[in-house]
């Protein structure tokens, strides 16, 4: 489903470049649900951002679904994340105007879906995270657990082929992380492939396998892998 | 572009959240359009004041008459006064530049002792000596009747067309005129029809108090004899009114022996030169209306603009996580440009409806006196259009920085966590 071949980013602050990721080697396959770990600044994020065609990288190749990721318009992006990808974040990113159904449809807004079909859909999807009583409920009415299972079924709407989340519990306690974590679980025994984003082991410790980042490279596989560092110096 | 209920939602949402300064900012906008639509309002009705005194007259039609000679000629000394006579009106009528020679004659008039008697009651008015033509030249609303023909000329009739005026001094108010007899310096005529005033100012007061006869009839009648006093000319279509003039005014100098380079023998007064004079001052106001006008409304697309601004800058990480979602470029800059549209349209719309509102009310105030200088200030369809279509231009102006701040928004905001 994922596959990346010494991907390298830097960010340019004025006239030093601060290299992120240097050398990034992975694969993941269709139907894994694979956590990303790393301390605070080894580059999670960025990665996440490139995996979500979020934003671009500098060198190397990515294959998603088997085709080349590369210098993709603003508008082939869209689709792309439109079509391909779902994406849960830790600060939810609710719509503050939209309630939690609207909130839910919007995916569908950007495939001309009509209003009430893809209402219907929504509904249907908040029901599938246990929240349909709270479909006509603004953001500001939820709690973050409810936010964070509106944002999955958000997430969801679209029929991905991977859900990418960057520290989605991050913002939650340990019981309702753990409901999220349950429902990432049940998501993923549906065949969508599963990326999180996190730096709790409890987290880690529910996913298939674990990618640990470290100063911009992968260090250890904690399960057995085909894939295989490089660590490339002096570059 | 997708107009659907999610965008409004979105603009409502925008608009609730900045209630004060949205407000605020709409209101110069359609201050900007009030004034606009009150100052085209205002040009419009000085030029319908103006122009209203040219009521009716042909564009390209001028006026000759005599004046003393300034000029010795042939022997002639200068000083010398002369007439016109009927033989003038065939010598012009020959010329191809001519398209319609009405020959005028006119009794009583300013400072002229009562002319006109009917029983007990007399006036003063402007009797004249016409063509059936002359209302070809000069517009003339008939209200009743009919006004001059051929055979009234061929037959030396002795009828009359008279003016509201000289209605109301010799008729008693539920008494038809047609039919009845004037008398007019001691003939009599009958009358055959009725005018009305349609044009503003002095004319427009002469012509209440004008008694139309045949010309013929005229020259008999008063012992005119064969003379003219004056010529309304109108030239043909495609010749300007000036150079059918100079071809007139060189005729007449010709027949009456006046020296070719006296000024000022011939009198003349050319409608097509003070119409275009007229236009293009009308021409100028409007447009300095148009430059001041846009100036004010710039000011409040300026802060309609700003007001975006602040809106793409509050909103940059919704519009983050819209594009993760899939909201390609062109999503956003919808958006965003139909919001500003949409502000910049109902402020406007109010400024145009309160503009035309104030217009109308005016119109009423001021009514339909005859003679204002300023009459009927209204905008018509083609104003409002033009004010409307500026609103459009406007918003989309307001919405255009903005709305390229926000595609420039990158999706990886969405991630971002302060
Ligand atoms: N837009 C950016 N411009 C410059 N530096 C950035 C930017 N985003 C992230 N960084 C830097 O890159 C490093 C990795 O960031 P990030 O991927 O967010 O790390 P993590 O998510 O693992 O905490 C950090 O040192 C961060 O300061
Ligand atoms: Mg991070």
């Amino acid at each position: 489903m994922i596959k990346l071949n010494n991907i390298q980013k830097a960010y340019h602050i004025g006239k030093s470049e601060f290299k992120v990721l240097k050398g990034i080697n992975a694969h993941i396959k269709e139907g894994e649900f694979v956590s990303i770990m790393g301390s605070s600044g080894s580059g999670k994020s960025t990665l996440l951002n490139v995996l979500g065609i979020l934003d671009n990288y500098d060198s190397g190749e990515y294959y998603l679904n088997g085709t080349l990721v590369k210098n993709l318009s603003q508008t082939q992006a869209a689709h792309l994340r439109n079509k391909f990808l779902g994406f849960v974040f830790q600060s939810f990113n609710l719509l503050s105007f939209k309630n939690a159904m609207e909130n839910v449809a919007l995916p569908l807004y950007y495939q001309k879906v009509s209003r009430k079909e893809r209402n219907k859909l929504a509904l249907e999807y908040l029901d599938k995270v246990g929240l349909k009583d709270w479909a006509h409920h603004l953001p500001s009415e939820l709690s973050g657990g409810q936010k964070q299972r509106v944002a999955i079924a958000r997430a969801l709407i679209g029929k991905p082929k991977v859900i990418f989340a960057d520290e989605p519990t991050g913002a939650l306690d340990s019981t309702t992380s753990l409901e999220v974590m349950d429902l990432f679980k049940g998501i993923n025994a549906q065949g969508i492939t599963l990326v999180v984003v996190t730096h709790e082991n409890d987290i880690s410790k529910m996913t298939d396998r674990i990618i640990r980042l470290k100063d911009g490279l992968i260090v250890t596989e904690e399960q057995e892998t085909t894939i295989i560092n490089q660590v490339i110096l002096n570059k | 572009m997708i107009v659907d209920r999610d965008n409004w939602q979105e603009i409502f949402a925008t608009i609730k959240k900045n209630k004060l300064r949205t407000t605020l900012t709409m209101l110069g906008v359609a201050w900007g359009i009030f004034m606009l639509v009150i100052m085209l309002g205002a040009g419009n009705g000085l030029r319908n004041g103006i122009m209203g005194a040219f009521g009716g007259i042909a564009t390209n039609s001028f006026f000759l008459w005599t004046q003393p000679t300034t000029k010795p000629y042939k022997g002639l000394k200068s000083g010398r006064t002369f007439i016109y006579d009927n033989a003038d009106v065939e010598a012009l009528k020959k010329l191809p530049s001519m398209d319609i020679v009405c020959p005028q004659n006119q009794l009583g008039g300013f400072r002229q002792s009562n002319n006109v008697v009917r029983g007990l009651k007399t006036g003063t008015f402007n009797v004249m000596g016409q063509y059936p033509e002359f209302i070809l030249v000069m517009k003339k609303d008939i209200v009743k009747g009919r006004f001059l023909n051929q055979k009234d000329i061929d037959d030396k009739r002795k009828i009359c067309v008279i003016g509201p005026r000289v209605q109301e001094v010799l008729f008693k108010k539920d008494e038809n005129p047609m039919g009845q007899y004037i008398r007019i310096n001691g003939v009599y005529f009958m009358v055959v029809g009725l005018t009305r005033v349609s044009r503003g100012g002095q004319e427009g007061q002469e012509d209440a108090q004008a008694v139309y006869i045949p010309f013929t009839t005229f020259q008999k009648a008063f012992n005119f004899t064969n003379k003219v006093g004056w010529f309304v000319v109108k030239a043909k279509d495609n010749v300007t009114a000036e150079q059918a003039e100079q071809e007139a005014i060189a005729v007449l100098k010709e027949r009456h022996k006046i020296a070719p380079d006296d000024k000022v023998a011939i009198g003349h007064w050319n409608m097509g030169v003070e119409f275009g004079k007229l236009n293009g001052l009308f021409s100028g106001i409007e447009l300095l209306i148009w430059v001041v006008g846009i100036g004010t409304l710039l000011a409040g697309v300026i802060g309609i603009s700003n007001i975006m601004l602040i809106v793409v800058k509050e909103r940059t990480k919704e519009i983050g996580v819209k594009r993760a979602l899939g909201a390609t470029p062109a999503n956003v800059v919808s958006q965003i440009l139909l919001e500003a549209l949409f502000i910049t349209a109902i402020a406007g719309y109010a400024g145009l409806a309160a503009g035309i509102y104030c217009l109308e009310g005016l119109n009423i105030l001021i009514g339909h006196e005859d003679g204002a200088m300023f009459t009927n200030p209204t905008v018509d369809i083609s104003i409002a259009a033009k004010a409307l279509s500026v609103i459009i231009v406007g918003g989309l102006i307001a919405g255009f920085i903005p709305a390229r701040r926000a595609v420039a928004i990158h999706p990886v905001e969405a991630l971002r966590t302060e």
